[in-house]
């Protein structure tokens, strides 16, 4: 079997369903919804990027990180800061005391260009420093953490305080980062207008280029020997030490590789939504991206996909009709899928759906069987 | 030198303010401690066992108002105890629906604990409404005392911290006294011996994590007389108190304390300095870096690997 | 006090030199001041009652426990400083004594893992299952007595068959120390046998420690025994030589 189709594709099955997945994104979604609802899938879809991180560090790697928060809005927060750079020319903003800096900056009486906004000048510099910041912060922290063998739980609480920490500090420090309202008014990148609905469209298939790609590295990560020892150590870490592994290295690629694709679905949410803000920094957001990967089925990459794309919508769908009830449901979510079904929908899936499918198809093969079957005992007889 | 004494008032006032915030967070970490400590399980949900204990009291408060004003200044003491047990019972449920099911799974437990705060919080939100909503506090517990000039004692700190050591004293009674507290050492340490030896396990679990929820309650009444409560107000102390339990090293109360007095004690004296998210943030941050440098909290007893 | 003879010295080192190896719990000494050699190519069994110090002692060479004080030498490099991964890859395999493999896994993933290449990052996410892997995964197999199982998933092997899976993936290490804790337990007597034989195969040209229970078993395959008891050496030397002494027998029997 050659690599491609064995290691990325995975075999005959996994081909079906990321092709599924490819029509459904590619084909059903841009054909069958307006401009506006097809942006906000496309607004889910940058959320996804956060769930197919986490399959990789938590459903495999059981690293459960609570704060992937901090890399969605890092990366979103680099790419906005160039967008900003670009939309604050002197120009449209002559009317500020200092014209040529950020809006909030003029309101809060800054005068010259913080030292930390002046890479986002560039935007090759910025593509670099959106995986690079939130890589570089994961990488610090993990070798802190799993060189030290602290434990899962801690592990996840300490994530928290990082997302806490984080987003208090983005809020306090108004001057630098839009504080509470975040980063607005982005217009455009390097000339072409990114609110138009041609370039919306755009920016959709490149986002969904981009998950397709972040899914087919996930795949390549863990048909390899490393996935075969993110598994061995959930199931019996110390044995893979003895094996001669260290541990920690594997344990900080995957959280890294995690922070990595999170930031580029935050890049991909400011350029698609047109704002970054520290409400997707703190707990609450990165608790919530975690249901994403939870009910899509941890152990699945696509599923992460359906998972994000089926509770976003009901997000929205329910926060419009009977907003008391979303965080009822949500709530629900939560236990529901951890007590009931923690395979996730990739779980009934494979446990039921294919089952039905099989059922559907196979049932006139059944009868014809079940004949030969019973002239064969007529013969014996 | 007069500054030198100015100086060492504000810090005990400054100290005395952080004297309220540190009993509600120790009684949060003790609770916590049970939990987590005794049991290795993460409750998400602890927060709201505070809110829970908080709009207990409010309801207390009103009805006395309403129909029982002579027992106005009395109430406070029920309101305790209505609050403890609300949280206890809560907590008892909790466990047998939710808890015990996902023993072994500590990360799941943190999942569902979550989705168990979400649940509660909108409850709250729809009974009582998203405004905040405040307890009528009865007259003994405003006003200071004054031992010295220039320096103003609040009154419901004292009392909070009368109720504090009152409770703490009672847990480690408890907890290293009493045949219970010895069954849940036992079952903390070696599940199936204590199976064995006809230790109720499950009967011990549940009681355990119901405590736990209970002392959040009464953080919660306590709660009350500093600061307003709303359907959130127990998510303002979850991390803060998760931090407190790591890093005093989760099996051990007396580094519960310790670390609880440390941590409001640096808070609010930053808060002097700083504004009051970037003490927050410095308090945080020391705690991480000190926990990553001692991953096993300050004050672990040091177990047979 | 060692009682072989002076014949049967190695004129060579030995391979493991344990000296002074001493640790403690809050003041409990788990190993006490033990000394412990063991030659090429030899099988040495560590023998003890209960709560004699001898996982300990194993935990302590592979890395799982840190010493309080003393030192473990093997081949000249001081194991006390090094972290387990690297023990490994100077050669040291220890087996558990529940067995310790992938159940999610199977036979020939498990045995895979352990080959010994591809340990770092991106050495695992590069690694190819080439024909010498192939090849090296099936002979040890063979050793094993597992070769019709390769494509088993391994929580459905019998338990012998599981502590035979957890020897084969340290022959895959190509280790010069083979540290086995009890690996018998729990096995019927024909299986008893073939481990007996496997583990005479294997020890040729590597060197073993072995901590059993079972005395026939251990009068089978020993060249050399070590009595632990209490943490501390009781007595060392042959096993005709060891079952006669006194001491010995006053605390397997005694009290």
């Amino acid at each position: 079997m050659n690599f491609v189709s064995e290691k990325l594709i995975g075999g005959r099955q996994g081909a079906i369903n990321l092709l599924v997945l490819c029509a459904l994104l590619v084909v059903v979604f841009p054909l069958a919804l307006d401009p506006f609802r097809l942006n906000m899938i496309g607004k889910y879809l940058s959320y996804a990027f956060v769930a197919v991180g986490l399959v990789l560090c938590w459903g495999y790697g059981g690293i459960l990180s609570l704060g992937q928060g901090v890399f969605f809005g890092l990366g979103g927060y680099c790419m906005a800061m160039f967008l900003k750079l670009e939309a604050s020319d002197p120009i449209s903003t002559r009317i500020q005391t200092t014209p040529g800096i950020p809006d909030f900056m003029d309101w809060n009486q800054i005068t010259e260009l913080p030292a930390i906004w002046l890479p986002f000048q560039s935007l090759p510099l910025t593509f670099l420093l959106v995986i690079g910041v939130p890589v570089l912060l994961a990488f610090i922290v993990g070798v802190a953490m799993f060189k030290r063998r602290v434990g899962d739980v801690y592990f996840s609480i300490v994530t928290q305080a990082i997302a806490a920490i984080l987003a208090i500090l983005i809020i306090g420090s108004q001057g630098l980062t839009g504080g509470v309202n975040g980063i607005t008014d982005l217009k455009t990148m390097l000339g072409w207008d990114i609110r138009t609905d041609e370039a919306r469209l755009t920016l959709y298939f490149v986002c969904v280029a981009l998950l397709i790609a972040c899914i087919l590295f996930g795949r390549f990560v863990l048909t390899s020997k490393l996935g075969r020892l993110l598994v061995a150590m959930r199931d019996k870490e110390e044995r893979v030490r003895f094996s001669g592994y260290d541990v920690a290295n594997f344990k900080v690629f995957v959280f890294c590789a995690a922070a990595g694709i999170s930031a580029i679905g935050g890049a991909m949410f400011t350029l698609q939504v047109g704002f970054m803000s520290p409400s997707f920094v703190g707990i609450v957001p990165s608790i919530e991206m975690v249901i994403y990967a939870a009910v899509g089925g941890r152990m699945s990459l696509l599923g992460a996909v359906y998972g994000t794309l089926l509770v976003n919508y009901g997000k929205t769908y329910f926060s419009e009709t009977v907003p008391e009830l979303w965080l009822f449901l949500m709530g629900g979510l939560f236990i529901g899928v951890v007590m009931y079904f923690p395979k996730g929908l990739a779980g009934l899936y494979d446990s039921h759906g294919k089952k039905w499918l099989a059922r559907l198809t196979s049932r006139k093969a059944a009868r014809i069987t079940v004949k030969a079957k019973l002239s064969g005992m007529e013969a014996a007889k | 030198m007069s500054w030198l004494s100015e100086f060492g008032g504000i810090l005990m006032m400054q100290g005395f303010n952080g004297l309220s915030v540190f009993c509600v967070l120790l009684l949060m970490a003790l609770g916590l401690a049970i939990i987590f400590g005794q049991m290795g399980v993460i409750n998400m949900a602890h927060g709201e066992f505070l809110t829970i204990g908080a709009y207990s009291t409010y309801l207390l408060s009103s009805l006395t108002t309403a129909y029982a004003p002579a027992l106005q200044p009395y109430y406070f003491f029920g309101a305790i105890v209505l609050a403890f047990l609300v949280a206890y019972a809560l907590g008892y449920l909790v466990e047998r629906f939710m808890i015990s099911h996902l023993y072994k799974r500590p990360l799941d437990t943190l999942l569902a604990t979550w989705g168990l705060s979400l649940v509660m919080q909108q409850s709250f939100r729809s009974i009582f409404g998203a405004k905040e909503v405040s307890a009528t506090l009865p007259d003994w517990l405003m006003g200071s005392f004054q031992p010295a000039e220039g320096i103003d004692i609040p009154l419901n700190g004292l009392f909070m911290m009368a109720l504090t050591i009152i409770l703490t004293g009672t847990i480690f009674v408890l907890l290293y006294r009493s045949r219970w507290g010895l069954q849940v050492r036992a079952t903390m340490q070696n599940r199936m011996m204590s199976g064995a030896v006809g230790i109720n396990t499950r009967k011990v679990d549940r009681t355990t994590f119901a405590l736990g929820c209970g002392v959040a309650g009464v953080a919660g009444a306590a709660f009350t007389t500093i600061g307003s409560t709303g359907p959130t107000s127990g998510s303002l102390y979850i991390v803060d108190t998760f931090l407190t339990v790591v890093f005093g090293g989760a099996q051990s109360l007396i580094g519960t304390i310790v670390s609880a007095f440390s941590i409001a004690q640096t808070q609010s004296t930053l808060e002097f300095f700083l504004t009051g998210s970037m003490a927050k943030v410095l308090t945080l941050s020391t705690v991480i870096l000190i926990l990553l440098m001692r991953p096993q909290g300050l004050f672990a007893t040091k177990l047979r690997k | 006090m060692i009682t072989e003879p002076i014949g049967t010295l190695n004129v060579n080192r030995p391979v493991l030199a344990i000296e002074g190896l001493t640790v403690s719990f809050d003041g409990f000494k788990a190993v006490d001041d033990l000394n412990l050699y063991v030659d090429r190519n030899e099988v040495h069994v560590v023998i003890g009652p209960n709560g004699a110090g001898k996982t300990t002692l194993l935990d302590l060479i592979c890395g799982k426990t840190q010493a309080t004080a003393g030192s473990i030498q093997f081949k000249g490099r001081e194991l006390t400083k090094m972290s387990e991964h690297q023990i490994v890859h100077a050669g040291v395999g220890r087996k558990f004594q529940t067995p310790s493999i992938y159940e999610a896994l199977t036979v020939f993933e498990n045995l895979e893992m352990s080959f010994p290449r591809g340990r770092g990052v991106f050495g695992a996410l590069l690694f190819k299952r080439t024909p010498d892997v192939i090849d090296r995964v099936r002979q040890v197999a063979a050793d094993i007595f597992l070769t019709d199982y390769l494509d088993l998933t391994a929580d459905l092997l019998s338990h012998g068959q599981k502590q035979w899976l957890e020897i084969g993936m340290l022959l895959m290490q190509e280790p010069e120390l083979l540290m086995l804790d009890e690996p018998v337990a729990g096995m019927s007597v024909s299986e008893r046998e073939k481990t007996a034989e496997l583990l005479a195969r294997i020890s040729k040209g590597r060197s073993v420690v072995v901590i059993e229970h079972d005395m026939e078993f251990v009068k089978s395959i020993a060249s050399k025994v070590t009595v632990l008891h209490q943490g501390k050496l009781l007595a060392a030397g042959s096993m005709e030589a060891v079952q006669s002494n006194p001491k010995v027998i006053e605390v397997y029997l005694g009290h």
